[in-house]
């Protein structure tokens, strides 16, 4: 069966303040889809991201969300994480004296246990087999596993472990919240690759960016433009393009009464 | 006009007398020296007031303590290692053993030396023993240069009164390759005063791992320890102790080592047990090119008091010393970390660093530190901080996303804060065990 995240009507802002981030957003995704999310600064991407995962610091206030008919909403993070979301985070944690490889190896135990309360956990050769392979697929330095998670990490190094987290995880549906950001061409190539070679019948991707250039790597089947807390236009790949020709310009005036109808 | 608060009383103090130290000795049968020196320290003991409102023990309340249970000496009663827990007999490595001394009240139960150590004239034994058999060499080090009578009140009791201890002695240029383990275990409540003298002469090397703890009791108990590491020159000690005293316990103990010319010692002391601890731990640089790494971790929870009150005393110049400790605290547990780095005057191109990283898991715990330094030359390297974090909700959102229960993020996100100190302790096992340790304590 094929996996579906379906987002409707959702609104949502920051607990303890009244003003909405997001107001009304209606989004389908299916495993095996890749999905940009595009907008100018400010417009609730992010917030999107978060909200799907469960921050804690984001208040639903109305719609739902749904994977497979399932109440994703009523879930904790870790809930959400074994049911096949997964969220590439645009500011990864630093985890001091957690190294990544311990902690991948908690999140896959945590999973074979949801399963099986019984699970002994994957046994550590098959794991570190399992990680070298992943490692060497993203050209990450086998080093990597034994450093402290994202702890003086670079940039660079900490998107790349990012999209590592995703593939030794294998969501169904994940949301990288602009995993492009501040890496460089060679870097940013990397990442896609990655990211293309996790994408395909059995991951659908929500791909959020503020820049056109990852989409240069990583091809999106439907591109959303989010503005004001909305997905206000969706189409093909060549919206991309046009946003990256004219900016966000044509939009703010286009979706403008949007702001005048909400005071 | 503010109102200050007085405390309604003074602490008690045991009800001991000179005859109990004259009764002490007697039943131990030792060098006339021995008891001169006993009863010096009594002198000290009875020209002292219980401590109270001095600058060092003002924020530390010990009136609750009930010497009527806990100043009875602990008496041997036939007990043997079995009483002892076998997660405190299990072997430091998976490799060969340098020996293994087990007390149990004061008693030796175990006494086990490899013979490479022997051969090379390591002495690994009881404090008893060796006052008769090396008697010369403890008569030089006890209680003459590190731990002295006159610095404390309970320091001059643990002079008068010491019951029990551990003699370690590395000969001149010797290499003990094979880590020395010690465990001293209380079976019954009741007062313990236990000494530890390690002596690592001029070149010589050695790994000493010394663990404290007792029975569970509703009755009261007292530790009034002292623990002396004194390093030669170029010699190299790494010393682990570990203690885990019941809930009933309350320790009083002076901890200090003696670090000669490009000599090292790297400490690691670990505080998880007791009712109430104050310890002093002190290190004294005394050679040009000495070097010493105290580490300290510590976790408090359900009423524990842990006053931790540590010195860098740089009596050399070119010398150094780097303190760190991590501590955690929950429920209504309180701790207390005060350091101070001292310099003798002149004492030109020391470096000092102290740190202290407190992790408060909840809103009652409290926990406090003070850094200090007095520092009489101008050409130095001292630093000192201190933190003070809580349990954040980011990391924790962080790696519940990758479907890690919230119990076990919090889990792993304390572990990975004492990570740092655990990965000082030099054996794989018993690192394996303080996480253990620490897990239960997060869990209970």
């Amino acid at each position: 069966m094929v996996a579906t995240l379906e987002i409707r009507n959702l609104h949502a802002g920051v607990e303890g303040d009244a003003d909405n981030i997001l107001s009304g957003v209606n989004l389908t995704v299916r495993q095996g889809e890749i999905h940009a999310l595009m907008g100018p600064n400010g417009s609730g991407k992010s917030t999107l991201a978060n909200v799907l995962m469960g921050n804690p610091i984001y208040e639903v206030r109305d719609g739902q969300v749904l994977l497979d008919g399932d109440d994703v909403l009523e879930m904790e993070p870790d809930e959400r994480s074994r049911a096949g979301l997964f969220l590439a985070f645009q500011y990864p944690v630093a985890i001091p004296g957690v190294t990544l490889a311990n902690f991948l190896r908690h999140a896959i135990n945590a999973r074979l246990k949801s399963e099986d309360p019984d699970s002994k956990g994957i046994p550590i050769p098959q794991f570190a087999r399992m990680m070298r392979q992943k490692m060497s697929q993203l050209k990450i330095d086998h080093a990597f596993a034994g450093r402290y998670l994202n702890e003086g990490f670079s940039g660079g190094e900490k998107k790349r472990a990012e999209v590592l987290q995703m593939a030794v995880l294998e969501p169904r549906i994940a949301v990288l919240d602009e995993t492009d950001s501040g890496l460089d061409i060679d870097a940013l190539r990397i990442v896609a690759e990655g990211v293309n070679a996790l994408t395909g019948p059995d991951m659908g991707a929500l791909v959020i960016t503020h820049y056109q250039r990852i989409l240069n790597h990583v091809r999106p089947d439907f591109v959303h433009v989010m503005f004001e807390g909305q997905i206000v236009e969706s189409g093909g790949p060549a919206l991309a393009l046009e946003l990256e020709e004219k900016g966000y310009e044509w939009v703010r005036d286009k979706h403008k009464s949007l702001q005048v109808a909400q005071v | 006009m503010a109102v200050v608060r007085r405390r309604s009383s003074l602490p008690q103090a045991p009800a001991y007398q000179r005859a109990d130290v004259e009764a002490l000795s007697q039943q131990l049968n030792e060098p006339a020296w021995m008891l001169e020196l006993r009863l010096e320290a009594w002198e000290h003991y009875q020209n002292l007031p219980m401590p109270y409102m001095e600058e060092e023990w003002r924020r530390t309340d010990y009136r609750h303590i009930q010497w009527d249970d806990a100043e009875t000496i602990a008496q041997p009663n036939g007990a043997a290692t079995n009483v002892v827990p076998a997660k405190n007999l299990e072997p430091l490595t998976g490799d060969e053993q340098g020996g293994l001394l087990v007390f149990v009240d004061g008693q030796v139960v175990r006494h086990e030396l490899a013979d490479e150590l022997d051969r090379q004239g390591v002495v690994f034994t009881d404090l008893r023993t060796a006052l008769h058999e090396r008697e010369s060499i403890v008569k030089t080090h006890f209680m003459t240069t590190a731990v002295k009578a006159t610095d404390g009140k309970f320091a001059a009791l643990h002079g008068a009164l010491w019951n029990y201890g551990t003699f370690i002695y590395i000969p001149r240029n010797t290499i003990a390759r094979l880590p020395m383990h010690v465990v001293c275990y209380t079976s019954t409540p009741g007062a313990a005063l236990g000494h530890v003298l390690v002596v690592v002469e001029d070149g010589a090397q050695a790994t000493v791992q010394v663990e404290y703890a007792s029975k569970d009791s509703d009755k009261q108990s007292s530790y009034i320890g002292a623990t002396e590491l004194i390093v030669g020159d170029g010699g190299n000690l790494r010393y682990v102790s570990l203690q885990d005293w019941n809930r009933e316990t309350f320790e009083f103990s002076h901890q200090r080592g003696i670090v000669g010319r490009d000599a090292q010692l790297d400490w690691v002391n670990g505080v998880m047990g007791s009712r109430l601890t104050k310890a002093f731990i002190e290190v004294d640089t005394v050679g040009a090119g000495a070097n010493a790494r105290v580490s300290g971790f510590f976790f408090a929870d359900k009423g524990q008091f842990f006053d931790l009150d540590t010195q860098q005393n740089h009596n050399a110049p070119l010398t150094n010393t780097d303190l760190l400790f991590k501590g955690a605290a929950r429920d209504n547990a309180r701790t207390l970390w005060q350091g101070m780095i001292k310099s003798l005057p002149k004492m030109q191109q020391i470096d000092g660093y102290q740190v202290c990283r407190n992790l408060m898991l909840n809103d009652e715990a409290r926990m406090d530190s003070i850094p200090g330094l007095e520092i009489e030359a101008d050409d130095v390297a001292c630093s000192h901080a201190a933190t003070f974090g809580t349990l954040e909700e980011e990391p924790i959102y962080y790696l519940m996303s990758r479907g890690i229960s919230r119990p076990q993020a919090q889990l792993m996100i304390i572990e990975g804060f004492f990570d740092e100190l655990l990965q000082r302790v030099p054996f794989d096992r018993v690192r394996q065990r303080l996480m253990d340790e620490i897990e239960l304590k997060i869990i209970g």
